[in-house]
């Protein structure tokens, strides 16, 4: 095992470009291990386009992205990182059980994880369901149990939980948490300010450059706000010039 | 280890889609019935039908590959899979496998009604015809892997099926000998993999002589399979834009 000092994830002068557009310009920070980290900001921001630049699907104008100690993209790292993507990634022809199946056979999981993370995420009724015939909330837990396969060190969630109802995102929530207890670095996206209270640590972006990066408690305290949209739109303000 | 599972699973999606699978076995058959009651005369149809069953298998696995990896490239099952420890050829030689399965299936069936009772005569090997099918099935499923990386869309995917399609059979020799062509179509009759998989099944089927030239053919067809699948493997990119 590495030292929990070593971060998750370290990304310095991360820039991506795509098309004529600069997405990301420069960035830096760090991800603490075992945490639950949460990546927040508006929908454009960059957030997905940062995400892929972790996961090594992203082609990258410069910077380094290092991962569990290994440059992003490295094949040891393919099967250290669950990954579940923003639309829903899973075979909409095969039954949630055989999606399971395929994904684990891949990441050569062992045969008893298909149960164990339809079961995480509560699709138990749902195994021989075929995929196009879910709905919008079970395709997203259908997505994101394969990306729980194969036990990862590090999960890479990109908002795992639009278009859920308040009572399994709290559940799913508890499973992040529960998860980071046994020492899983999460980095989970969101644009949904109320979630970013249950992470640790918050990095907030927008148009492509990190606004904050701090604990909730911090930012909450930093912007003299009680309410983290409130915060959010502070430090925008300050970022303006008068 | 992974390109079975792959091809089990393509088998999956095909299993759970039955009119897909339908459509993919009969066609080729109920063809074959049409042709041989339109031409009415039994010499001439045994002079199309080898034709037909080269044609066949690559048609439907080009269209039936191109629009699957297309659908793995928009989903995203493409880019999950990309992240993951399956490699790019895992994933072609998976296709491959499966739909190789389901061709054999579709040139058995149509081999049987044209046998039996279209009355086709066979004068060569039942196994040298199947291994001309298989491998141009083969060649469907590299070269539409390899086009649906151009395509955007499914529409812009079923588009390239004429493009590659009508060219190899307008200078493949079945319509004009190859000989008889004009010395610049004829030299492009000689590039083209499917003028060598038309006079392999011809060879196959109606003289039973599998001689050089046969083997010769087979080593073209099977050579544009490889140079196809390599083709195809380069354009899965683990990294996207």
């Amino acid at each position: 095992m590495m030292s929990s000092a070593e971060p998750a994830i370290a990304v310095t002068g991360l820039r991506v470009v795509r098309g004529a557009r600069e997405v990301l310009h420069g960035l830096s920070f760090e991800v603490p291990k075992g945490q639950i980290t949460g990546l927040l900001g508006p929908s454009g921001c960059g957030k997905t386009t940062l995400i892929r630049s972790i996961v090594g699907v992203q082609v990258v104008a410069g910077g380094e992205v290092t991962v569990l100690g290994r440059p992003a993209g490295s094949a040891e790292l393919r099967r250290l990182i669950g990954y579940s993507t923003q639309n829903p990634a899973i075979y909409r022809d095969l039954s949630v059980m055989e999606n399971l199946r395929y994904f684990a056979a891949v990441l050569g999981a062992p045969k008893t994880d298909p149960a164990r993370v339809l079961q995480e995420v509560g699709l138990e009724g749902h195994a021989d369901q075929l995929g196009g015939t879910l709905s919008g909330g079970q395709l997203s837990r259908a997505s994101l149990a394969v990306s729980l396969l194969g036990s990862p060190q590090l999960l890479v969630l990109d908002e795992p939980t639009v278009g859920l109802d308040p009572v399994l995102r709290k559940e799913l929530w508890e499973l992040f948490g529960g998860l980071a207890e046994q020492g899983v670095t999460i980095l989970v996206s969101s644009h949904v300010m109320d979630e970013a209270a249950r992470c640790q640590r918050l990095i907030m972006l927008r148009d492509g450059d990190i606004l904050a990066d701090d604990s909730p408690e911090g930012l909450r305290a930093r912007t003299d706000t009680a309410d983290l949209e409130q915060a959010f739109l502070r430090l925008i303000e300050e970022r303006q010039p008068a | 280890m992974i390109t079975l599972a792959t091809a089990r699973r393509i088998l999956a999606q095909l299993r759970n889609d039955h009119r897909t699978v339908a459509l993919m076995v009969l066609v080729p058959s109920l063809i074959m019935i049409l042709l041989y009651y339109v031409i009415d005369n039994e010499p001439v149809f045994a002079q199309w039908a080898p034709a037909l069953l080269s044609i066949f298998p690559f048609l439907v696995m080009f269209l039936v590959t191109s629009i699957a990896t297309l659908r793995e490239r928009t989903s995203g099952t493409l880019e999950r899979l990309m992240a993951s420890p399956l490699r790019q050829l895992d994933l072609l030689l998976g296709y491959g496998l499966a739909f190789g399965a389901a061709a054999v299936l579709q040139v058995a069936l149509a081999l049987t009604v044209s046998l039996t009772w279209l009355g086709l005569d066979l004068r060569g090997d039942l196994w040298a015809l199947v291994l001309v099918a298989l491998l141009n099935s083969l060649l469907g499923t590299a070269l539409g892997l390899f086009c649906s990386a151009f395509a955007r869309s499914e529409f812009q995917a079923v588009q390239f099926m004429p493009l590659v399609m009508v060219p190899q059979l307008l200078l493949g020799g079945i319509i004009v000998p190859r000989d008889q062509m004009a010395t610049v179509l004829e030299w492009i009759s000689n590039v083209l993999p499917m003028s060598y998989a038309l006079e392999a099944m011809k060879l196959a089927v109606m003289t039973g002589d599998l001689g050089s030239d046969f083997w010769r053919d087979i080593a073209v067809v099977a050579g544009s399979v490889l140079l196809a699948l390599v083709l195809g493997a380069a354009t899965l990119k683990r990294r996207t834009p």
